[in-house]
């Protein structure tokens, strides 16, 4: 194994145990909402979504395409999943 | 001129890119932090949506990128697509919303690993493994999600679909992936020739494992699948990004994995059913038979209306329970404006909130919250239970397994075990049903016969709106 995979796996690791820790103390009532927020972030795909288009890709018209399709998707993942959980957010209120 | 050109190298403008997407993950962290607490919640969501735009920007600026066109197309139309429907969905549709949208991130993700699998000309292990990850992953969360949502959107059947030799025929597709995985990966090409018919067999096998883990699946479990597709979107993405090395989608991917389980294990733990049972046992499917619960029935104490406003207009404290059937009869209005009324008259109110009540993770704070509810009347069965003997009266409005005293009463019951809200210890208890049909688990609720619970018989909307206008005479 190269030593880049080895870092990233290093950053999987860590990035796992934060998930962990920052998220096991949310109180029920924000469950959806983070649950929403969290797929918003799960958009983040978009980014290799944008980088199937880098130069040496776009000889190949295939895998270009795939990869447009999947700015689609992954924006529309990102655009509404972020939207939808700000209206819900904005709900929550106390008197 | 020279400096310039130094600056702006390819190896400084990849290295200011990496800069740019450590922050955006910091940013990513902070946001779900935020989103921990309600006073914080909203800007923590801003601050995420922050960190996703500088990364979508710095990618942009990416000097290899040749086609912009195409790029522009795909950004603009999804977000036109995601801004109506974020901006439409009612608030009763948000489980079937955050389904779609899962599957989006899914299937966004297959098609990213899909195109760098037909470009990758030298095949290396350490890439094809990612490849092949994303696109199962990526998958089976589409296509679940798809199925996922159809059950909550009522297209197609909320009942788990149980057949005979399931459980052999996901054993074999599994086994059949593992094998399609080593092709792949290890083989390359030995029994299959082109990529392309490598690549359509594991999209294929893949999106039919979604659909075949999520039939089975009822209603009521709908909390734990698709906290767990969630989880999966996560993870897909997490792969994409050891696809292209690229260390946001790794970080972001993790964190939304991480909190995905983290979900999933709060749903199971509510429900006291391990995952492996969710998935696999069709819950709900098979009605029990036997059991000292049955056969112990007493009497149902029926209630009308005008009674039950006497009861709660002398209460000094009233806790609300809803469930799903608050949802279904859209409510949520109606028992804000009865729980506004009853703090008028001097009653105080609480909501005893079920983690698993409803189809998602939170259902019901979020429909009480859309109906003006003030967040901190919202409470966990934990902080509900420990004085739920010294409450007047509890209204169980639409909810049934979650307040199933067989759950602490009766081993034999399926649902022994599961954590509930103890309104049977209450003085008294009206439930709001429309018949003595038993819940979704297809269960006996014993606490229909107990003698402090009265049934208040009829539509949970019906009956609220009456007893508000009962208070407003």
């Amino acid at each position: 194994m190269d030593a880049v995979l080895v870092l990233l796996l290093f950053v999987l690791v860590l990035s796992i145990f934060l998930g962990v820790e920052l998220i096991s103390k949310v109180p029920s009532i924000l469950h959806t909402p983070l649950m929403s927020g969290a797929n918003a972030i799960s958009g983040i795909t978009i980014v290799g979504a944008i980088l199937t288009s880098r130069g040496e890709n776009i000889e190949s018209e295939l895998s270009f395409a795939l990869g447009m399709v999947a700015v689609f998707f992954a924006t529309v993942n990102v655009v509404g999943g972020y939207l939808v959980t700000n209206r819900m957010l904005g709900m929550f209120k106390k008197k | 001129m020279e400096i310039l050109n130094t600056i702006f190298s390819e190896a400084t403008n990849k290295a200011l890119v990496n800069v740019v997407y450590i922050l955006a993950s910091v940013l990513f962290i902070f946001g779900l932090k935020m989103l921990g607490s309600p006073e914080t919640a909203r800007k923590g969501n801003l601050v995420s949506a922050m960190g996703m735009l500088i990364a979508v920007v710095v990618t942009l600026l990416d000097q290899s990128i040749i086609d912009y066109k195409w790029i522009f197309v795909g950004l603009v139309l999804g977000s036109l697509v995601g801004v109506i429907a974020a901006m439409k969905v009612k608030m009763t549709a948000m489980p079937e919303m955050v389904a779609i949208f899962n599957g989006f991130g899914g299937i966004a993700s297959l098609l990213v690993g899909s195109a760098e699998y037909l470009l990758s000309a030298q095949h290396n292990i350490g890439i094809l493994i990612p490849i092949f990850l994303t696109v199962v992953i990526g998958g089976l969360t589409f296509t679940g999600s798809l199925i996922a949502y159809g059950k909550l959107s009522g297209t197609i059947t909320g009942n788990p679909v149980i057949y005979k030799g399931q459980q052999w025929i996901n054993g074999i597709l599994m086994v059949a992936l593992l094998f399609l995985g080593i092709e792949m990966i290890a083989l390359q090409g030995l029994l299959i020739t082109m990529d392309w018919q490598i690549l359509i067999a594991a999209v294929a096998l893949s999106f039919l494992l979604g659909v075949l883990i999520v039939m089975p699946i009822g209603g009521a479990d709908m909390p734990v699948v698709i906290a767990l597709l969630n989880s999966y979107s996560g993870l897909a993405a997490c792969a994409a990004g050891f696809v292209i090395l690229n260390n946001v989608l790794i970080v972001a991917g993790a964190l939304v994995g991480a909190s995905g389980l983290i979900l999933t294990n709060i749903m199971c733990k509510a429900m006291n059913r391990s995952l492996a049972n969710v998935l696999f046992s069709g819950f709900g499917s098979v009605i029990s038979v036997g059991g000292s619960s049955t056969e112990q029935q007493g009497e149902v104490r029926p209630i009308n209306v005008a009674d039950a406003y006497l009861i709660l207009e002398a209460a000094s404290s009233v806790v609300i329970v809803p469930g799903y059937g608050m949802a279904v009869a859209q409510a949520q209005h109606s028992v804000r404006e009865l729980g506004e009324l009853l703090e008028e008259n001097g009653s105080e109110v609480q909501y005893a909130i079920h983690p698993v009540a409803g189809r998602m993770p939170g259902h019901m704070n979020v429909l009480l919250a859309e109906a003006n509810v003030s967040y901190d009347q919202l409470m966990e069965p934990d902080d509900i239970n420990p004085t739920i003997e010294t409450t007047d009266v509890c209204l169980v409005i639409g909810a049934n397994d979650v307040v199933n005293p067989a759950a602490r009463e009766d081993p034999q019951s399926p649902i022994y075990g599961m954590p509930i809200i103890n309104v049977d210890k209450a003085k008294t208890t009206f439930v709001l049903k429309r018949s003595m049909a038993p819940g979704f688990a297809g269960i006996e609720n014993p606490l229909f016969f107990k003698p402090n619970t009265r049934m208040l018989f009829g539509d949970a909307k019906d009956s609220i709106t009456s007893l508000v206008s009962e208070f407003k005479t």
